[in-house]
């Protein structure tokens, strides 16, 4: 009967209430208690170095185009040597919504994610981040890959200069 | 020191300890309450302020009393300023008819722990009760918000459908107890409380007292997914805050109340009186928060329907069979 069924339900939820209540508590006491983080968590953004220990951003803007909500700017500079880096580089964490997106369209693995969360300020304008706080001067999660290794021939290392590399062929060698 | 110099002395002594008991364990209720909301949702309630959150209340008041007092441009101004003071002091009025202990023996008098033994106790119970919609509803009319206004509306309305059988369940607790004064109705339950004798108004009293207290299931004057706010919508700093504690101040009276009139009031084995009175009081209050931790808010429609066509039938027919038992039970 209906009115059994409302009477029951009206009931049944007191019990279960009543439970609860002697139930351990779920709640992480956030500053006392740290939970552990994913291993790929995307804190906060840094910017790190190739092996050899030069910056490896090369200011191709791809981040800054890849990003949502368009919270990375830089400018494009070159060293003598014609290797490229960003004059300055910016990032305003008050708008970044931690996707990763620019980790992703990076070719240089310059812009790495970190387990780094907590920058709450109470200022707006010391959330954003110049170069010089985000630079690193580590590898990141990228222990190996130097960008001039495999790319941008002829700039960083003579032509033919870089491990696995051949020298290049005179091509009027190969005329019949 | 004269004899009318003692008398006075020990009525203000009274006055003054209900006053600071009172106040402090509506702050303290609040406190009760989200905590015990919290373990039912597996979370500890607040605990971040003193040993276990238990300075809360005092950082509440502090937060309330330092807050900005914000009166709307279009806003009725008197009567919005009056509001909120009109809902606390209802609610504290009402608890001066409420005895919460045996008459004690104090320097040669005897002290009725009650702040005025009326012989119409339950009218002015009832009387008050219905006044305090008032400091919702121009409260309400007062903020010229919509919000607000439909919360005032809403407000009356649940009171015209409750009230009636809130007055109806209690006409059994007179009959059975032959007195309007709330001692004498205590002093009939010596034996039984009249929750066991009468089951059936117990039930309906419960329900309009949560109704009468503006809560979930029945807090449809506030509604805060609906309404904003309700009727305190426009209120902001100590002003919201006295009808917050005049809520909860409402609350113990009802607690008092459900007490007194069903419960047994101050009778109990072993322990003295107001220590069995107060272990009721909180019962209930801990009752009427699991309620609230349990139930989801009727609809409109609902409550007038439960209100007219399940609870007033009821209750009337409560009154003609209780009626009708005590006839038997003399003839
Ligand atoms: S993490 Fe996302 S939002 Fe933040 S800078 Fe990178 S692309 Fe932009
Ligand atoms: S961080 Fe990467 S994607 Fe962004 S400008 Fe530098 S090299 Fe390009």
């Amino acid at each position: 009967m209906s009115i059994w069924r409302d009477i029951k339900g009206t009931i049944e939820p007191f019990w279960i209430t009543l439970r609860n209540m002697f139930r351990p508590v779920v709640t992480v006491e956030y500053p006392e208690v740290r939970t552990e983080l994913a291993p790929r968590y995307r804190g906060r953004l840094i910017l790190t170095r190739d092996p050899d220990g030069q910056e490896r951003c090369v200011a191709c803007y791809l981040c800054s185009a890849a990003c949502p909500v368009d919270c990375i700017s830089m400018q494009a500079t070159e060293a003598e040597d014609g290797r490229r880096y960003a004059a300055w580089f910016r990032i305003n964490f008050s708008r970044c919504i931690f996707c990763g997106l620019c980790t992703e369209a990076c070719p240089t693995m310059a812009i790495q994610v970190t387990g780094f969360f907590e920058m709450a300020n109470r200022n707006p304008l010391e959330t954003v981040w110049e170069k010089e706080e985000l630079l690193v001067d580590h590898c990141g999660q990228e222990p190996d890959y130097n960008f001039y290794h495999h790319a941008g021939i002829g700039v960083a290392a003579a032509r033919g200069e870089n491990p696995g590399e051949d020298k290049p062929v005179d091509v009027k060698d190969l005329m019949p | 020191m004269p004899e009318w110099m003692v008398i006075l002395l020990l009525i203000v002594a009274k006055l003054g300890l209900i006053f600071m008991v009172l106040l402090t364990l509506a702050a303290y209720l609040v406190l009760a309450e989200r905590k015990i909301l919290g373990r039912i949702q597996l979370r500890p309630g607040p605990n971040r302020v003193g040993p276990f959150g238990l300075m809360q209340p005092l950082a509440d008041v502090i937060k309330l009393l330092t807050k900005e007092d914000f009166i709307p441009t279009q806003a009725d101004k008197w009567l919005f300023l009056l509001a909120p003071g009109l809902a606390a002091v209802t609610a504290l009025l009402t608890f001066a008819v409420v005895p919460f202990g045996p008459p004690i023996t104090l320097f040669g008098h005897e002290v009725p722990l009650v702040v005025c033994d009326l012989n119409i106790g339950v009218l002015f119970f009832l009387g008050l009760s219905s006044l305090a919609v008032y400091g919702m509803t121009l409260g309400g009319w007062a903020s010229n918000s919509k919000y607000s206004l439909l919360g005032a509306i809403r407000g009356l309305s649940q009171l015209i459908s409750y009230e009636l059988s809130m007055g109806l369940a209690l006409v059994p607790v007179v009959m059975l107890a032959r007195s309007f004064s709330l001692t004498d109705i205590v002093m009939a339950q010596a034996d039984v409380p009249f929750a066991l004798v009468n089951p059936l108004a117990f039930l309906i009293f419960l329900i309009s007292a949560v109704a009468e207290s503006k809560r979930i299931p029945f807090d449809l004057p506030e509604a805060e997914n609906e309404l904003v706010g309700g009727f305190h919508t426009e209120y902001s700093g100590m002003r919201f805050g006295l009808f917050f504690v005049g809520e909860y101040i409402n609350l113990i009276i009802l607690g008092s109340m459900l007490t007194v009139f069903f419960l047994g009031g101050w009778m109990g084995p072993f322990l003295p009186g107001v220590v069995w009175f107060s272990i009721k009081v909180l019962f209930v209050c801990f009752f009427f928060i699991w309620v609230r931790g349990t139930l989801p808010r009727l609809r409109y429609d609902q409550l007038m329907h439960f209100g007219w066509k399940i609870l007033l039938p009821l209750s009337l027919l409560n009154v003609i069979l209780t009626g009708a038992f005590l006839l038997w039970r003399q003839g």
